[in-house]
């Protein structure tokens, strides 16, 4: 498999519709909230959601993000699981090959644009590197408070200690925090922030990391967004300080003992192994990818 | 003046209007550290739109609400600022509501109804929240092994002295209640009034008591209050006001409470 597709010849460039599908008004409207939400870090800002070509719930907050800052020079690599080859993930690079006719990537090293779908790479990101998360449910408070304006306030006021009711229930229910993905975290010490279902063992990536993080919610209609270098801590209590998944087993194809696994049934005796969830981790570790910097000029990102 | 010389609560001039109808017109009382005061009427008479615009839950169009805080001495309620406000309702006030589903989050356990509070304002310990939880379920006569149960499981009567407990975590000093105890069994109602009689009492707390029921106020107040068609229309004591009538309408309340 080879890791950086240079305009697959099945995949042209579609030149009916505009550079990365939407129009330019729209781009520089979510510009705008992208500006917003880098300068109020954590802050849930309301944009114009567009009609995607793609229903709700298939990463259509973060494909709008991703098209408003794509530039020609980019690489991206589009990510579901942390796989680059589940459906979810092709149709997304698709997309944005037919659209834009930007080079892709799977190597995270090699990107300078990562959309993603339930997780952060392992490798750790970059300065020149920025990461678009797909947001189901933007807002943390949601499941405890229906009312939206009760919500608002909250956010306004800092009144976060709901958080902690839904926390001080997993430890009298489970002895634990039970909550392994899509857990809260306050950015930047003042607003608390949902960092859409990535497992907490991503958490601490997320924490003075060098890229610049995005989330879009195309459902709800908001961008907010992590700036580099910024403060992200997960809550907990200070008897149940926050602790990322571990596992007992290795990866059995890399032997890696620090990587988010999955365990993947092998056959139908109840056989079964643990393999990193990060498929391009997991190669690299290998061996598998030769490096491919040489095909792929590195730029910076951004720039139409 | 020192401050202890002033009422904890001063309601002065307070009209609310819903569109042509006055709901409360030109109402004003004090309340004391330690009072009781029960605030009587029929439905439609403005009793819980007066409790509600005293305690900040609802904007008046005319009056002021003053309150003697703990360390910044008597504050004019609707100047401070909403985070203020909100901050001050959710430590030295309560709130129970009539319908202990309106004030309890149903779909939490016991537990973190009471600890909710105390999260708010920052306490991160779980231990600590638990143990403070728990010996607030002891307070309103609860067992402390049901801390872990959802209010779903509890009868009325065990909701209502949730709501109290989850009330009183922070030791607020002023509790305003809205028909507490109605809606519920003639012997579930009285152990509650007992129950509220003792706190009240034990914790030095003032409290408004909106009740349709004169019995609830002999029992509780110290101090009742009569409204008709949005005007008060007596004060006193409590004893006096029901013993001696001095308003025809009020008159009338205590005539019908003692036919057979
Ligand atoms: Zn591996």
């Amino acid at each position: 498999m080879s890791a950086v597709t240079t305009l697959d010849p099945a995949i042209n460039l579609d030149t009916g519709y505009n550079f990365a599908y939407l129009d330019e008004r729209t781009k520089r409207m979510i510009r705008r909230a992208i500006l917003k939400a880098v300068a109020i870090p954590g802050y849930q800002v309301p944009f114009g959601s567009r009609e995607m070509p793609l229903p709700y719930g298939w990463g259509t907050g973060g494909i709008q993000v991703t098209a408003s800052i794509i530039g020609r020079h980019d690489v991206l690599k589009v990510i579901d699981q942390g796989a680059d080859d589940t459906v979810n993930a092709v149709n997304i690079r698709r997309f944005f090959q037919r659209t834009t006719g930007v080079v892709t990537t799977e190597r995270t090293v090699e990107a300078t644009l990562i959309q993603t779908r339930h997780r952060i790479p392992e490798t750790p990101l970059q300065e020149n590197q920025i990461i678009v998360y797909q947001v189901p449910i933007p807002e943390p408070l949601a499941k405890l408070e229906p009312r939206e304006a009760e919500t608002k306030k909250m956010h306004g006021l800092s009144e976060y200690g709901l958080m902690h009711v839904k926390l001080y229930e997993d430890i009298a229910k489970f002895g634990y925090i039970a909550t392994t993905y899509d857990y809260p975290v306050m950015v930047d010490d003042r607003y608390l922030m949902a960092p859409s279902p990535i497992p907490k063992f991503d958490n601490p990536k997320m924490n003075m990391n060098p890229a610049l993080q995005l989330f879009g919610a195309g459902r709800e209609k908001r961008i907010y967004a992590i700036p580099p270098y910024t403060k992200v801590e997960s809550l907990a209590f200070d008897d149940h300080p926050f602790e990322v998944q571990r596992w007992q087993q290795h990866c059995a194809l890399c032997g890696a003992k620090e990587s988010f696994l999955d365990e993947v049934i092998t056959d139908d005796q109840g056989g079964r192994m643990f393999l990193c969830s990060d498929t391009d981790f997991c190669q690299e570790r290998r061996g598998e990818v030769a490096s491919t910097a040489a095909l792929v000029e590195r730029p910076l990102s951004g720039s139409v | 003046m020192s401050d202890i010389d002033q009422p904890i609560l001063s309601v002065k001039n307070l009209t609310k209007r819903f569109g042509d109808r006055i709901a409360v017109n030109d109402a004003s009382f004090d309340l004391w550290q330690g009072e009781v005061l029960a605030i009587v009427g029929e439905s439609g008479s403005g009793k819980t739109t007066l409790l509600n615009c005293a305690s900040a839950r609802m904007t008046p169009d005319v009056g002021q609400v003053s309150f003697r805080t703990r360390h910044e001495g008597v504050v004019d309620v609707y100047k401070l600022s909403e985070a203020a406000r909100r901050l001050l309702s959710r430590t030295d006030w309560g709130y129970v509501h009539q319908n202990p589903a309106d004030g309890l989050r149903m779909d939490v356990s016991a537990g973190a109804n009471v600890g909710e509070r105390l999260m708010a304002l920052g306490e991160r310990h779980y231990g600590r929240i638990r143990n403070e939880a728990a010996q607030w379920l002891s307070r309103v006569e609860m067992q402390q092994d049901r801390i872990d149960e959802s209010p779903q499981t509890f009868s009325g009567g065990m909701r209502q002295r949730l709501q109290i407990a989850r009330n009183l975590v922070t030791r607020p000093r002023l509790v305003f209640m809205d028909e507490p105890t109605s809606g519920l069994d003639v012997s579930v109602q009285a152990k509650l009034l007992d129950l509220l009689r003792t706190l009240t009492h034990q914790l030095d707390l003032a409290s408004i008591i909106v009740t349709h029921d004169l019995a609830v106020a002999r029992l509780l107040a110290h101090r009742m209050l009569v409204m008709k068609d949005g005007c008060i229309v007596e004060q006193g004591l409590t004893d006096q006001v029901l013993d001696d009538p001095q308003h025809p309408y009020t008159q009338l309340l205590v005539s019908s409470v003692l036919l057979p």
